[in-house]
Parts: structure tokens; C-alpha cells; sequence
């Protein structure tokens, strides 16, 4: 939904919801249950890069990894290439594993201490039915090659390499089945500004050359409207504001969007910053979430009807969802 | 793009990690120590026939309690004297270290097998079973293990190799709680779920992936237990619960002669001696393993 339906999405949400429950007593029955993925409704196109990005804790990681079924989500649907994956049974998901991959952020415990590069890069097509050594080797120095690796490193343990290094060999193995769908789940966070840079600029030669479609999860705003056409702001489990990256960055409608933006450091000395929104108080607790609006208790423009009812996603422009009823109309 | 031409020299830099910390093992000196102990006495277990002067079970009525060589009426034909049934003592005691490693390895052997595979189902699916598994790993632990070995015996009868599985039995809940602790601990590592992503199926995950991250703890647990597996064979023997006459074993030895200790001190000391430093070798190696392979004590 949201967006343009020239073509049907790759891989499509609707209403995914994803809890946690916490048990107690003896009994273990449960008593609470957080609510960390709570009804994302979202669809990304064929080729395209969605940005998503909220504070830590909004459910973002836990998103990108129930569309993958890492997570196994509590309820909804999912939609990859016009098939309900979420039906899918467990023997099935294997061939699904071919299409989605994950890299991740640290990259550090992303990768197996105990294991060489060539095991790394090589276990998903060993896994997937690529016997021959010689084969997975051949192939494992193509995907070296492809992220800027040596490919006579293949032998070296993780720790013999820097963290951009381990980064580029997560690469090569989310790139090792030609997957469609790459989840990017804060893959340049731990990473030195510099190599940011040049990790990014990988992604997206990668993107141009196979037609990667990536959900590119981050904190980091700068870094999600440079890589993003499309942005999606998510807080405490559901999606506030969803828009094609300069517009959103332009026009933020939602008044969490743009307390998100007025935090964004600009990276000039001389130039003093006009407006910042400095939100009250913590993210709530998303096992008892507020009613009505989840934001209504950290925001400046909150009226009654926000802990009320709980507002819907519109379109207030073209391609521009949010969630508010004040959309636009509040802060300016 | 043609990868005919891969390069596939080894750096030397190139090794495996653990062999990596295994390397360091070298510059801890009391671990060499012990590690030469334990050579010796897998050496002396294995070429036994060999180096053995006498048959270990052959009684001699004209040799009874022979003294060892230093001793005033010591003789070079029996250089540890012989015991009441003039049966020489270093053949005993060169045999009874095959009994005692046997012993160590086959009771820590089934104890590592059961435990790690016990602790990795409980790490990786948690929740119930995980549940039902550390509660029986509890009960077993709250026996005095010796204890629980020798209801074990009893309730198989006395011999060798029910005292091993007694052992092997006992020592199950400590190699369980390692494995289970540190596949936890890696469960949380990002390259699981990778392997997950993949669609690399459960037990390539566990044993493939998580397992050889855990080795470090579980290589000091199983030197640790063939320590304390010297000791309890001894101990069942000792009681005899373990090794039956004639079969050389250490602890069966000293059981024999406690009668003598006053008339012929030597024929319970070699045996004493020989369990002890056969412990203080695996303890030592094992501490010094312990060093080498667990980063939170080194600093």
C-alpha cells in the first residue's frame, strides 16, 4: 500500500505484528507481552531502497528480521513476490532463504570466529547444494573480488581483518545466493564515518548491478536520505509517517518525524541551527503502550482526540502517509 | 571471470584460533610440566608389554614383599619391591596406568558425548526441555557424586566397566551446565542467525557453527575430569567397587596393602604416588589449558 502501484510490490507487510511474551508465575502463563512490531503495514517495490529508521527500541530490527522470518511473527500476513510466505512451512523456507538476506551490524559477531573466510562466504552455497569445493571457492573469490576483497585472503580468520573488511565479507555472503531482497539492518552503524562512505558506495554499485532491493534500517537520518528513495519513520512498534525520501526530509508532516529531524547534527560550525525540537520525557514502555496516538505524550501539538483515538495512516500529498491527525498543520 | 588460479598457499598467520591460544600453552611452564607427566604415563600405558620388567599378575612365594632397590636388601630384579603375593610393583603400577587412563578416557568420553549434547539442546531451544534437562542435571548434582557412583555400581555390580559408566554418569552435569551456558552466550551472536538466514538447518547450526565456539571451556572441563576420573576409579577400587583382583589398578593396590603399611610402606606408596602425580599432571595441564583458551582470565 502507500505508494505508487504501477507494478505489485516485492515483498509486502500487512498488519505484521510481532510480540513478545513475558511469563510468569508458576504456571508460566503469559502475563505481558511487548509489543514490538505492532501492525506494519508496508510494501517495498522491485529495485528500490526503503529507508527506515526510529529510535532504538521502535522496533526496527525486529521488523526487518520478521520479514525474513528470523522472527517468527505473532500475526499478519507477508507477501514475497505475490505468495504469502508467512504460510510457508518450515521446509519451505529454505528456498525462500535463496531470495532475502541480512547484513548486519556488528561486524563483529556477525561472523563465525572459528570459521575462514571461504567457510563464511562459502556456507550459504553449501547449504544450498554447491558440493564441490572447488566450486564454492571459485565462486567465493568472484564475491571477493565483487566487495573489494582479496580473494587470497580467503583462508584468514575474521579477526585478522578490519571492521570495514568484515563488513564487505557480510556482504559477500548476504550476495552469495543472488538474493532479491537485502535487509540492511544497520549494516554502516558500526562503522568509522570514512568507511561508511565507502561500504555505502559498495551497496549501491551492488544495487545497480544485480537490482538489489534493499530495506535499509538505521538511526543514522543523513545516512537514510542519501542511500533511501523511500523513508518510513517508525515509533514504538507502527509506522508514523512513510514518504519518498526528499520530500519527507523537505516536508516532514508528522511532529515526531520532525523532532526526528531538528536532532539531526549539521556539520557546519558557523551555521546556527534554527527551531530544534527537543522532545520531552523516554520512549514508553511498548508493553503498555499510551492509548490513542502512541507519540500523544511527547508531543507539542497533542490535543484530546490524540489519546483518544488512535489516528490511521493518510495520504496528505502524493505518495506522503502519516499518522497524525494535525498532520502538516502542527509546527508551522 | 575465470578463480582457475586460487591461491591456496597458507600464510602461517592463517591458523585456526584455537590452535592460535592452544600456542600459548607453551609459555606456561607448569602447564609443560604437566603435560610431560601425562606423556609419560600414556607412554608407559602404552608400550606396558614392553617396558614392564615382570608379568604384573604373576605371584612369587619366594618373593613376598621384596623392598625397593634404595632400601638395604633391595635388588635391581625388582627395583619397586613386590608386594604380599610377591607380584612385581613397577610392572603393577606401569600396567595400572592402562587401567587408569582407560578408565579416564572412556568415563569422560561418555560423559563429554551425553553432556555436550545434553547442553547444546538445552542452549539452542530453551524453554521447556531446557527446563526438564538442567532439572535432572540439578538432581544428579545434588548426590555426593562419589556417592551416586557407588549406588550406580552397586545397582550394576562391581567391575571396571560399570565403575565407568558410574563415573561417566556422574561427571555428565558438568560438561552439560558449560555447554548449555556458552551455547547461549553464542546464541546471541549475530553469525547464528546468519546461519539461520542461510537456511542452514538446526543441528549444522549447532555443532557446526556454535560447538566449535565453545570448545575452550569444554577442553579445560575434560582435562579437569580425567583428573578427578583417576581419582574416583581409585576411589571405587579402593572400595572395591571397581577393578577386581588381579587386574592391576592403582587404587585396588592400595586397598590391599593398607594391612602392610606399617610392615612394608612401599607396596601402598607406589600406587599413591603414581595416582597423584597422574592427577597433579591432568589439574596442572588443565589450568594451564584454562589459561590459554578462557579470555576473561587472561588480562
Amino acid at each position: 500500500m502507500h505508494d505508487d502501484r504501477t507494478q505489485p510490490p516485492l515483498i509486502e507487510s500487512r498488519n505484521l505484528v510481532k510480540h513478545y511474551s513475558i511469563r510468569g508465575g508458576v504456571l508460566m502463563k503469559e502475563v505481558a507481552a511487548v509489543k514490538a512490531v505492532d501492525g506494519v503495514t508496508l510494501a517495498i517495490q522491485q529495485g528500490e531502497t526503503l529507508g527506515l529508521v526510529g529510535e532504538s527500541g521502535c522496533g526496527k530490527s525486529t521488523y526487518g528480521r520478521a520479514i525474513l522470518r528470523l522472527e517468527e511473527p505473532t500475526s499478519g500476513e507477508l507477501w514475497f513476490n505475490g505468495e504469502n510466505i508467512l504460510a510457508y512451512p518450515k521446509s519451505q523456507l529454505r528456498a525462500l532463504r535463496r531470495e532475502m538476506q541480512i547484513i548486519f551490524q556488528d561486524p563483529f559477531s556477525s561472523l563465525n570466529p572459528r570459521k575462514t573466510v571461504a567457510q563464511i562466504i562459502g556456507e550459504p552455497l553449501l547449504v544450498h547444494g554447491v558440493r564441490s569445493r572447488r566450486e564454492r571457492e571459485d565462486r567465493v573469490a568472484e564475491l571477493m573480488t565483487l566487495v573489494g576483497l582479496q580473494q587470497d585472503q580467503m583462508r584468514r580468520y575474521p579477526h585478522m581483518f578490519s571492521g570495514g573488511q568484515r563488513q564487505r565479507i557480510g556482504v559477500a555472503r548476504a550476495l552469495a545466493l543472488n538474493p532479491k531482497l537485502v535487509v540492511c539492518d544497520e549494516a554502516v552503524s558500526a562503522l568509522d564515518v570514512s568507511i561508511q562512505a565507502q561500504v555505502i558506495n559498495l551497496l549501491e554499485e551492488l544495487q545497480t548491478e544485480f537490482g538489489l532491493t534493499y530495506l535499509f534500517i538505521s538511526h543514522d537520518l543523513s545516512v537514510v536520505e542519501h542511500v533511501s528513495d523511500r523513508v518510513a519513520v517508525m515509533y514504538l512498534g507502527k509506522i508514523v509517517e512513510i514518504a519518498p525520501s526528499q520530500d519527507l526530509y523537505a516536508n516532514p508532516l508528522h511532529p515526531y518525524t520532525q523532532a526526528l529531524l531538528s536532532a539531526v547534527p549539521i556539520p557546519d560550525p558557523f551555521l546556527k541551527r534554527t527551531g530544534r525540537i527537543i522532545l520531552k520525557g523516554d520512549v514508553p514502555s511498548p508493553i503498555d503502550p499510551p492509548s490513542g496516538c502512541r507519540f500523544h505524550p511527547r508531543c507539542l501539538y497533542a490535543q484530546r482526540v490524540c489519546h483518544e483515538r488512535e489516528p490511521v495512516l493518510e495520504e496528505h500529498r502524493p505518495r506522503h502517509w502519516a499518522a497524525c491527525f494535525f498532520a502538516g498543520e502542527a509546527g508551522r | 571471470m575465470t578463480t582457475a588460479t586460487v591461491n591456496t598457499h597458507r600464510d602461517p598467520r592463517d591458523r585456526h584460533p584455537l590452535l592460535e591460544q592452544l600456542s600459548q600453552l607453551w609459555r606456561n611452564k607448569t602447564a609443560v610440566l604437566g603435560l610431560v607427566i601425562i606423556i609419560i604415563f600414556i607412554s608407559a600405558a602404552l608400550s606396558a608389554p614392553w617396558i614392564s620388567p615382570h608379568n604384573p599378575i604373576e605371584t612369587s612365594l619366594y618373593d613376598q614383599l621384596k623392598p625397593p632397590l634404595w632400601h638395604d636388601k633391595g635388588t635391581w630384579t625388582h627395583i619397586l619391591g613386590t608386594d604380599e603375593l610377591g607380584r612385581d610393583l613397577l610392572s603393577r603400577i606401569i600396567y595400572g596406568a592402562r587401567v587408569s587412563l582407560i578408565v579416564a578416557v572412556i568415563s569422560v568420553g561418555l560423559a563429554f558425548t551425553l553432556g555436550t549434547l545434553l547442553g547444546c539442546i538445552s542452549g539452542y531451544y530453551k524453554g521447556l526441555l531446557d527446563g526438564i534437562i538442567m532439572r535432572i542435571m540439578d538432581m544428579i548434582l545434588a548426590f555426593p557424586y562419589l556417592l551416586l557412583a557407588i549406588v550406580v555400581v552397586a545397582y550394576l555390580g562391581p567391575s571396571l566397566q560399570n565403575a565407568m559408566m558410574a563415573i561417566g554418569i556422574t561427571y555428565v552435569p558438568r560438561f552439560a551446565r558449560i555447554v548449555r551456558g556458552s551455547v547461549l552466550e553464542e546464541c546471541e551472536k549475530d553469525y547464528v542467525i546468519a546461519a539461520r538466514a542461510v537456511g542452514a538447518n538446526d543441528g549444522r547450526i549447532i555443532f557446526l557453527s556454535i560447538l566449535p565456539n565453545c570448545l575452550g571451556p569444554l577442553i579445560v572441563q575434560t582435562t579437569l575430569s580425567m583428573a578427578s576420573a583417576v581419582l574416583d576409579a581409585a576411589a571405587l577400587s579402593f572400595l572395591g567397587l571397581g577393578a577386581q583382583p588381579p587386574t592391576p589398578e592403582w587404587g585396588a593396590m592400595i586397598a590391599r596393602s593398607r594391612s602392610l603399611i606399617l610392615r612394608a610402606s612401599w607396596v601402598m606408596t607406589f600406587p599413591g604416588v603414581a595416582i597423584l602425580l597422574a592427577v597433579i599432571g591432568f589439574n596442572l595441564l588443565g589450568d594451564g589449558l584454562r589459561d590459554a583458551l578462557d579470555p576473561r582470565l587472561r588480562d
